[in-house]
C-alpha cells in the first residue's frame, strides 16, 4: 500500500481538465439548442413581392396590403398635403431621412418615387404598433399642432404624411419605406427595388 | 401492545422516507411569530393561486391548439362546447389577475414591515425572481388566445428587445422565430408558458420557502423572535405554524375564495381589466386596435415606458423600475424594520410611492394625451425617487424605540368592547337634541318635542380629529 499520502495536484489537474471539457461540450450543445429557435427555412423563404394596382385610387385614399406578414400602406397624397409637408421640417427629428431606413429612390423630402404615391411599412419604429391614419387637420384629440399624419395609439408617436417622425415622441426614426418599383404608371411591385431592377 | 399492521407499514415507509421529519420541520415545529396580522395571509394565498393556475392550466391544454390558425377558435370552443370549459378558463384568467393582486400586497407587506432586511435579503431576491418569472408567464400566456390584444401586446413587448443596441434586432428575431409575430412565436410561447416557466416558478417558490424557514418569518413589529427563547428552545413569541397558522390561513382562503368566485361567476372580464375587450377579436396583423394597453398588472411599468420620449431610454427606465426593487435591501439604510417604529419621512415616502404606483397603473390603462404624459413623468420621478433617494432619507430617520418582544394583537372581544364604549359618545357628538314643533292633525294644534338631528359642527369635529390622527400616524 502507498503510504506517501495523496498527490492532490493530479486530482486538481483531472478536476480542472474535466470541468473545461464539460464546459466546452455544454457550449457546443448550446449552439443547436439556441439556434433551433431562429426562423426556419420556411419562414425565411416566405415573403414574395406583392403587386398593387393603384389605378382606382382616389386622391387622399389609403389602402393596406400585406407584405411579409406586415401591413404596407399605399397613400395617394393630394397637392395640399404635399404643400403642407414642406412647412414641417423644423418640427421633425429627421426631415431629410438621413438616419432612417428607405431605398435610395425614396430618400427625398417626400420619401417616395412619385411625390403623390406614398408607400411605407405601417409599423411604428418605436415598438411596432400600426399607427392610425389621421389625415384631418387639428382634430380635438390631437390638438392644434396636428397637420394630418399617422398617429401611433400605443405610445403617442407622431408621423407626418411622408412617414417622418416628429420631435419629442418615443419613435426614434421615420417609418420604414419598403423597396418597390413601378411596373407601369398604375401597377406597383412591393418587395423589389427600382435599383435592383435597373442593375 | 403489539404494533398493528398499519403502524408497521407506516414505520417501514418512515425508515426510508422521512415524511414526519419534513412535516415537523416545516409545519408542526416551525415556529412563526404570534402577532401575524391581515397582511400575512398573502403568502399562503399566492401558493393557493399557483396551484389553481397549474390545475386549470393542465385542463386547458387538453383542448387548446397552439396554432395561429386554430388558437382563437379553440379558446371559443373551450368557452362554448367543452363541458365546464368556461369555468376552467375563467378560473385561469381570473387566477392570473388574482395572482398579481396577491403578490403586490405580499410585496407591499414586505416593504412595510422590513421583511427584506437582514437576515432576509435572499428571501426578497428569490421573491423578486418569482415576480419576474410570473411576469414572463403572464405575458406569454396572454399571447395564447391569439386575439388582437394578444398579438399587438406581444408585438410591443418583443419590440422592446430590439431597442438594445447592436444585438437588439437579431435578439427580437430569435425570440419571435419569424420576421413578425407568427405561428412560430405562438407555438414557442405555448412551450414556455406550459413547461419551462412553471418549472422555474415552482423551483423558485421552493427556494423562497427554504430560505424563509431557515431564518424564520418576520412580523409586524420587526422583532427577531429567535432572540428570546423558552427553556425548551422555542421562541417565546412564536407559535407552531401548524395548527395555529394553517387554521388562520383557512379563514383567509375562505374570504379570498368568496371574492374569487364572485369575479368568476358574475364579472369574469371585470369591465375589460381582467380580459380586455379587444381580445375577443381574432389577431389581425394589418391593424392595431385604436387603444392598446396591457392587462392592469403591467400598466405601472408600461406607463414608465411611455413617459420617456426616447426608445432606448424608455426601455431602460422600464427595466430599471423593476430591477431597482432587487436592490431594496441595500438601499434602505435604516436599522429598524417595521413601519410601526420607523420615522415619519419613511412613512410619507412609502405613501407617495403607493400613490405613484396606483396613478401610473391607472395612466397605463388610458390613451396617451399631453396631460397624461406630464402626469406620468411626474409620477415616474416619484417612483424612482422613493428608491434612489432612500439611502439618503433613511439614514437620518428619527426612529422610535423597538420593543424587546412582540406587541399582542387585540382580540375581537377587545375590539368589540372598546367599540361598545366609544360608540354612544360618538353618537352623542355627531347628533344634537333639537326642539321641534309639528302640527298634529290640524294647523291649530301644535306640539313641541325634542328630536335627535345630525349636528354639522360635531361631525366636523369628529372628521378633523380623524384627519389629525391620520396625519399623526404619518410622523
Amino acid at each position: 500500500m502507498n503510504n506517501k499520502g495523496v498527490d492532490k495536484s493530479k486530482r486538481q489537474f483531472l478536476t480542472t481538465a474535466l470541468t473545461v471539457v464539460g464546459a466546452v461540450g455544454t457550449g457546443y450543445l448550446a449552439v443547436p439548442f439556441l439556434a433551433q429557435m431562429q426562423p426556419s427555412v420556411k419562414a425565411m423563404a416566405a415573403g414574395a413581392p406583392v403587386e398593387v394596382d393603384i389605378s382606382k385610387m382616389e386622391a387622399g385614399q389609403l389602402i393596406r396590403v400585406a407584405w411579409r406578414g406586415k401591413p404596407v400602406w399605399v397613400l395617394n397624397r393630394t397637392p395640399e398635403v404635399l404643400a403642407t409637408l414642406k412647412t414641417l421640417d423644423n418640427e421633425l427629428r429627421d426631415p431629410l431621412s438621413n438616419e432612417s431606413e428607405q431605398p435610395d429612390s425614396s430618400k427625398n423630402p417626400v420619401r417616395s418615387i412619385k411625390p403623390e404615391i406614398f408607400i411605407a411599412v405601417g409599423l411604428c419604429t418605436h415598438l411596432g404598433c400600426s399607427p392610425t391614419f389621421r389625415p384631418e387637420i387639428a382634430p380635438n384629440d390631437l390638438g392644434e399642432k396636428w397637420k394630418g399624419g399617422f398617429f401611433c395609439p400605443c405610445h403617442g408617436s407622431w408621423f407626418d404624411l411622408a412617414g417622418r417622425v416628429y420631435r419629442g415622441v418615443p419613435a426614434p426614426t421615420n417609418l420604414v419605406i419598403p423597396p418597390y418599383r413601378y411596373v407601369t404608371d398604375t401597377l406597383i411591385i412591393i418587395g423589389e427595388s427600382a435599383e435592383e431592377k435597373a442593375a | 401492545m403489539k404494533p398493528t399492521r398499519l403502524t408497521e407499514c407506516g414505520n417501514w415507509i418512515l425508515d426510508r422516507f422521512p415524511v414526519t421529519k419534513f412535516w415537523n420541520d416545516h409545519m408542526a415545529h416551525y415556529y412563526a411569530p404570534k402577532n401575524f396580522n391581515f397582511w400575512y395571509f398573502f403568502g399562503s394565498l399566492a401558493l393557493l393561486v399557483l396551484v389553481n393556475q397549474i390545475l386549470t392550466g393542465i385542463l386547458l391544454t387538453m383542448n387548446y391548439k397552439p396554432d395561429a390558425k386554430l388558437a382563437f377558435d379553440s379558446v371559443e370552443y373551450i368557452m362554448r362546447d367543452v363541458p365546464w370549459g368556461w369555468l376552467v378558463r375563467y378560473m385561469h384568467s381570473t387566477g392570473s389577475s388574482a395572482f398579481f393582486i396577491v403578490i403586490y400586497l405580499h410585496m407591499f407587506r414586505g416593504i412595510m414591515y422590513g421583511s427584506f432586511k437582514h437576515p432576509r435579503e435572499l428571501i426578497w431576491i428569490f421573491g423578486m425572481l418569482i415576480f419576474l418569472a410570473l411576469m414572463a408567464e403572464a405575458f406569454m400566456g396572454y399571447l395564447l388566445p391569439w386575439g388582437q390584444m394578444s398579438y399587438w401586446g406581444a408585438q410591443v413587448i418583443i419590440s422592446l428587445f430590439s431597442a438594445i443596441p447592436v444585438i437588439g434586432d437579431d435578439l427580437s428575431l430569435w425570440i419571435r422565430g419569424d420576421y413578425v409575430i407568427a405561428d412560430a412565436t405562438l407555438n414557442r410561447f405555448f412551450a414556455f408558458h406550459v413547461i419551462a416557466v412553471p418549472l422555474v416558478l415552482i423551483m423558485l417558490v421552493f427556494m423562497h420557502l427554504v430560505a424563509l424557514h431557515e431564518v424564520g418569518s418576520n412580523n409586524p413589529d420587526g422583532v427577531e423572535i429567535k432572540e428570546s427563547k423558552d427553556p425548551w428552545g422555542h421562541p417565546v413569541d412564536g407559535i407552531p405554524f401548524h395548527p395555529y397558522y394553517t387554521v388562520k390561513d383557512i379563514v383567509g382562503v375562505g374570504v379570498f375564495l368568496l371574492f374569487f368566485a364572485t369575479v368568476i361567476f358574475y364579472m369574469p372580464e371585470v369591465g375589460g381589466y381582467f380580459l380586455e375587450h379587444a381580445n375577443f377579436i381574432p389577431a389581425d396583423p394589418m391593424k392595431t386596435p385604436e387603444h392598446i394597453a396591457p392587462v392592469w398588472y403591467f400598466t405601472p411599468f408600461y406607463s414608465i415606458l411611455r413617459a420617456i420620449p426616447d426608445k432606448f431610454a424608455g426601455v431602460i427606465a422600464m427595466g430599471s423600475s423593476i430591477f431597482v426593487l432587487f436592490l431594496l435591501p441595500w438601499l434602505d439604510r435604516c436599522n429598524v424594520k417595521s413601519i410601526r417604529y420607523r420615522g415619519g419621512i419613511f412613512k410619507k415616502a412609502l405613501l407617495l410611492f403607493v400613490v405613484s404606483f396606483v396613478v401610473l397603473g391607472y395612466l397605463g390603462t388610458q390613451p396617451v394625451t399631453p396631460v397624461a404624459t406630464i402626469m406620468a413623468r411626474i409620477f415616474t420621478a416619484i417612483y424612482f425617487g422613493f428608491f434612489l433617494l432612500m439611502p439618503i432619507y433613511t439614514r437620518w430617520e428619527k426612529t422610535k424605540p423597538v420593543p424587546k418582544s412582540v406587541t399582542p394583537v387585540p382580540s375581537i372581544e377587545e375590539h368589540l368592547h372598546s367599540l361598545e364604549e366609544q360608540l354612544p359618545a360618538l353618537i352623542e357628538e355627531i347628533t344634537e337634541l333639537k326642539p321641534v314643533t309639528a302640527e298634529i292633525g290640524h294647523p291649530a294644534f301644535k306640539s313641541s318635542f325634542f328630536s335627535r338631528r345630525p349636528n354639522p359642527e360635531g361631525m366636523y369635529n369628529v372628521i378633523s380629529r380623524l384627519a389629525k390622527k391620520a396625519k399623526g400616524s404619518l410622523d
